[in-house]
């Protein structure tokens, strides 16, 4: 009783389009593990045999920024790696996500310092915020649940025409 | 003679008026030096055979606020022969505040050196790269100074565009 008993015969189904571009986006988010620091190691976790991404299609983490969907900030970003957390994401193809993963990320954390960015939000925009410090690897797949879902109500033409203020800002 | 005194005795001979302190708190050996003499004292301590002092694991700086002589800097450098660790410390005031580098003396400092002017504004004279070692290029004050509020200048470090 597998999928091949079922399409013994040729199979049909009414859908949409939008539906099976979303349900394939949503079950295929290829993170870009942007592991700054603590939290990192709990990402890593995430994907291990125990707590196993991969069931929710997420098992590919792209050390590329051109080949991945979702970027998981993990870790505290200072200032100065903002530039580079910045530019990493610019280099994503849309459609794309952030997670903010952790205290640190969230809202700088327990890093109330000059150094520190307080809140990635402030240049980037976080699709979800996690939190924890750092947050259990199912805190992880709970937003990357709440992604799924996320993407999983947009319309393929949703990401027409959309405006690349900031790319064109960075580039200039 | 023991390994303490015989570090005193020979720097003591050799520099007499510029030591300015020796102080052995807690069994930590400390000589306080003039500005002008912590070269000739690094090469000296490192070159001497019964001292070879010739590793420096750290250079670093006190900032005292309110003091007349604004800034400490202070030296650890160990030796291997006698296996002991000595701390030297030159008091400097600011306006601005300069030193002549030690990285002629110990390549180590180098590093150190940078990361001190990054931090308290010490300006090492004759330093080979004297560039920021933390924080951005551009970046105009020295966060571990007394008067640099812990949350930063607002402004003086930039973030990325984000269009709203
Ligand atoms: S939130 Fe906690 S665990 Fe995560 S990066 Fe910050 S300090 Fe580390």
């Amino acid at each position: 009783m597998g999928l091949e008993a079922v399409l013994q015969k040729d199979g049909f189904l009414t859908t949409t389009i939008d539906a099976i571009v979303a349900w394939s986006r949503k079950s295929s988010v290829w993170p870009m593990p942007m592991g700054i620091s603590c939290c990192a190691i709990e990402m890593i976790a995430a994907a291990d045999p125990k707590y196993d991404i991969a069931r929710f299609g997420s098992e590919v983490m792209r050390f590329s920024p051109r080949q991945s969907d979702l970027m998981i900030v993990a870790g505290t970003v200072t200032y100065k790696m903002a530039q580079v957390v910045r530019r990493i994401y610019d280099q994503m193809p849309e459609p794309k996500w952030v997670i903010a993963m952790g205290a640190c990320t969230s809202s700088g954390g327990m890093y109330r310092s000059y150094s520190v960015v307080q809140g990635i939000d402030q240049f980037l925009p976080v699709d979800v915020y996690t939190a924890g410090c750092p947050p259990r690897p199912e805190n992880l797949l709970n937003a990357l649940m709440t992604i799924q879902d996320k993407i999983g109500k947009t319309k393929a033409r949703d990401f027409q025409n959309r405006s690349l203020a900031e790319l064109e800002h960075s580039q200039n | 003679m023991n390994t303490k005194e015989l570090i005193v005795e020979k720097i003591k001979e050799k520099f007499g008026e510029s030591v300015e302190e020796v102080s052995d708190f807690r069994d930590d050996l400390c000589i306080t030096i003039k500005k002008d003499q912590i070269v000739n004292l690094g090469k000296y301590l490192k070159e001497d055979p019964d001292l070879q002092f010739i590793m420096c694991k750290d250079v670093t700086a006190i900032d005292w606020a309110t003091r007349k002589k604004r800034f400490t800097t202070v030296y650890h450098i160990y030796s291997f022969k006698l296996n002991y660790a000595l701390r030297l410390k030159s008091n400097i005031d600011d306006n601005p505040p300069t030193i002549e580098t030690v990285s002629f003396v110990w390549q180590s400092a180098n590093w150190y050196e940078r990361e001190t002017w990054d931090m308290y504004g010490i300006k090492f004279i004759n330093h080979p790269d004297l560039r920021r070692m933390y924080m951005p290029e551009g970046f105009e004050y020295h966060p571990l100074r007394k008067d640099f509020p812990v949350l930063g200048i607002p402004g003086s470090l930039p973030l990325p565009f984000k269009a709203e």
